[in-house]
């Protein structure tokens, strides 16, 4: 496999930074301490670079009608200005990847799938839109995305913007999104804002075009240094998002997975008028209980004793497996291990407790309702 | 680059080992290169005092929020202390591997089992 360079790829060199291979991109894993890292976000704020994500963009009279048949959600009820979290299924119900779409007028919508799928969901979009008067660009490979995310990443945000258009940010909702005047090296770029995130806090994602990254990136941290805000990589990431009960495609979510084991019925709207791409399968999984009455579901687990789980771990009870651990690690900010597992059905009960097989040694884990963890308003 | 003393000796493992004292007791730890692989840490697992061990073979893990890696037993014998510090604070690991970040001592069965492991010449080739 080919590697890729984000546009900031120099700056996470120069801050020191751990490389690590994701999705087919070199990411920063971590610049000094993931654990610092952590703790910035969740108290102050963190500077992420995930411009390995991809953006194409699906422009023209259809869009909506087109989105509503390509993915699961109903697009076309989304107002624009705001964004809806969605999955883009294959015929058999399986997950090709989950995504946020962004309506930026009524016929533009920006789609922000995965790294690593990013390829095969414009490429799914590509081959779907055969019957539909849409456009359908993938503008990855120029577009760069930056993410401040934390409790203060408003504050700091709000240094880069004029007065003038401090009321769009602060009144922008979540899973909304405004273009923005950022002060960037003195001049003004307009730039898409998202109040969105995958860390549990309040923070923003920035789309900015890869030439003026850089000066984004050091901007930010320039200002944002005095209220605490540190580059966090990827470790802190996923330590992050695991604690706010956020699924990563790849551990919880894939081909093999489905939107009702997931726990993701609600974003699957089988009563939108339109057919769409996996509904027949998904009615039928509905229908015969996935995630409910039978198979697996995924559910929150928390260790009752220090050892943490990890991916792949089994799951027991009574010492025969009933389940199979998706990610796992020990809590930063909780301070004892969590992990996300698919289990049967008749053992997902928040309070049940079962045991997870760590390394030939069975520790006991308790059942929990997700998120673990859950910022205060 | 990580550090590599050249005072100890090491095993393949990412674990250093000082010399034997005069009862012929050691005391060893991992690496440099082996925190830095694990990341933070914040949980270590160490055998007691009095607990005999073989070697290679794994006593106790030390496990970092992205990871978790087996404690071996460097050679054989009978702990006799174990680093309490490490309950209260384990980023010692990560902040002093050598120094305060020490996990256990042991009492060689065969003192001159010692000559065995690895100098750390070996050792820094190894780990490129």
């Amino acid at each position: 496999m080919t590697e890729n360079y984000t546009a900031l790829y120099e700056q996470h060199k120069e801050a020191g930074a751990s490389f690590t291979d994701f999705g087919g991109w070199q990411m920063p894993l971590k610049y000094d301490s993931e654990l610092a890292e952590h703790h910035a976000v969740r108290n102050a704020a963190g500077l992420f670079d995930l411009s390995h994500m991809g953006e194409v963009w699906v422009t023209g009279p259809d869009a909506a009608a087109f989105l509503d048949y390509a993915l699961a959600g109903k697009l076309s009820a989304v107002v624009t200005g705001k964004a809806k979290y969605s999955l883009i299924c294959a015929e058999d119900g399986g997950i090709i990847d989950d995504l946020i779409s962004y309506r930026r007028g009524e016929e533009k919508y920006l789609v922000v799938p995965n790294a690593g799928n990013a390829k095969a969901v414009a490429a799914a979009l590509t081959e779907r839109a055969s019957n539909f008067d849409v456009v359908v660009e993938d503008v990855s490979e120029g577009t760069s995305l930056i993410a401040v995310q934390g409790p203060k990443a408003e504050e700091i945000l709000l240094r880069l913007v004029p007065v003038g258009q401090h009321s769009l940010v602060t009144e922008l909702k979540y899973y909304a999104a405004v273009e923005v005047g950022l002060k960037v090296n003195g001049t003004e770029q307009q730039l898409l804002l998202a109040r969105t995130g995958y860390t549990g806090e309040d923070g923003f994602e920035i789309y900015v075009p890869n030439a003026e990254a850089a000066s984004l990136w050091k901007a930010l941290l320039e200002t944002g240094g005095g209220l605490g805000l540190i580059p966090a990589g990827l470790a802190c990431r996923d330590s992050l998002r695991l604690e706010a009960g956020m699924p990563l495609y790849g551990n919880e979510l894939s081909l093999e997975a489905n939107a009702y084991a997931a726990g993701l019925g609600p974003v699957v709207s089988l009563a939108k008028e339109s057919d769409f791409v996996g509904k027949a399968a998904l009615t039928a999984l509905k229908e015969a209980g996935a995630g409910s009455t039978t198979g697996r579901k995924l559910v929150g687990i928390k260790g009752l004793g220090r050892r943490a789980a990890r991916g792949h771990y089994s799951v027991l009870k009574d010492g025969v497996v009933v389940g199979e651990v998706t990610s796992g690690q020990p809590s930063p900010t909780l301070g004892y291990p969590v992990a996300m597992a698919y289990v049967d059905v008749e053992h997902s009960e928040p309070g049940t407790v079962l045991e997870v097989d760590l390394r030939g040694k069975a520790e006991p884990f308790e059942v929990v309702a997700l998120p673990f963890y859950k910022r205060r308003k | 680059m990580s550090n590599i003393p050249a005072d100890l000796s090491y095993t393949a493992e990412h674990e250093w080992v000082t010399a034997p004292t005069a009862d012929g007791v050691i005391r060893f730890g991992i690496t440099d290169f082996a925190q830095d692989a694990l990341g933070d840490v914040v949980y270590v697992q160490m055998p007691e005092a009095g607990t005999k061990i073989v070697a290679a073979d794994v006593v106790g893990e030390v496990e970092s929020t992205k990871s978790v890696s087996d404690i071996y037993a460097p050679l054989a014998g009978e702990v006799v202390g174990r680093n309490e510090a490490l309950d209260a604070d384990p980023s010692l690991i990560n902040s002093d591997p050598y120094g305060e970040g020490w996990l256990v001592e042991v009492r060689l069965e065969d003192v001159a089992s010692y000559a065995t492991l690895l100098g750390a010449g070996e050792y820094e080739q190894q780990v490129g």
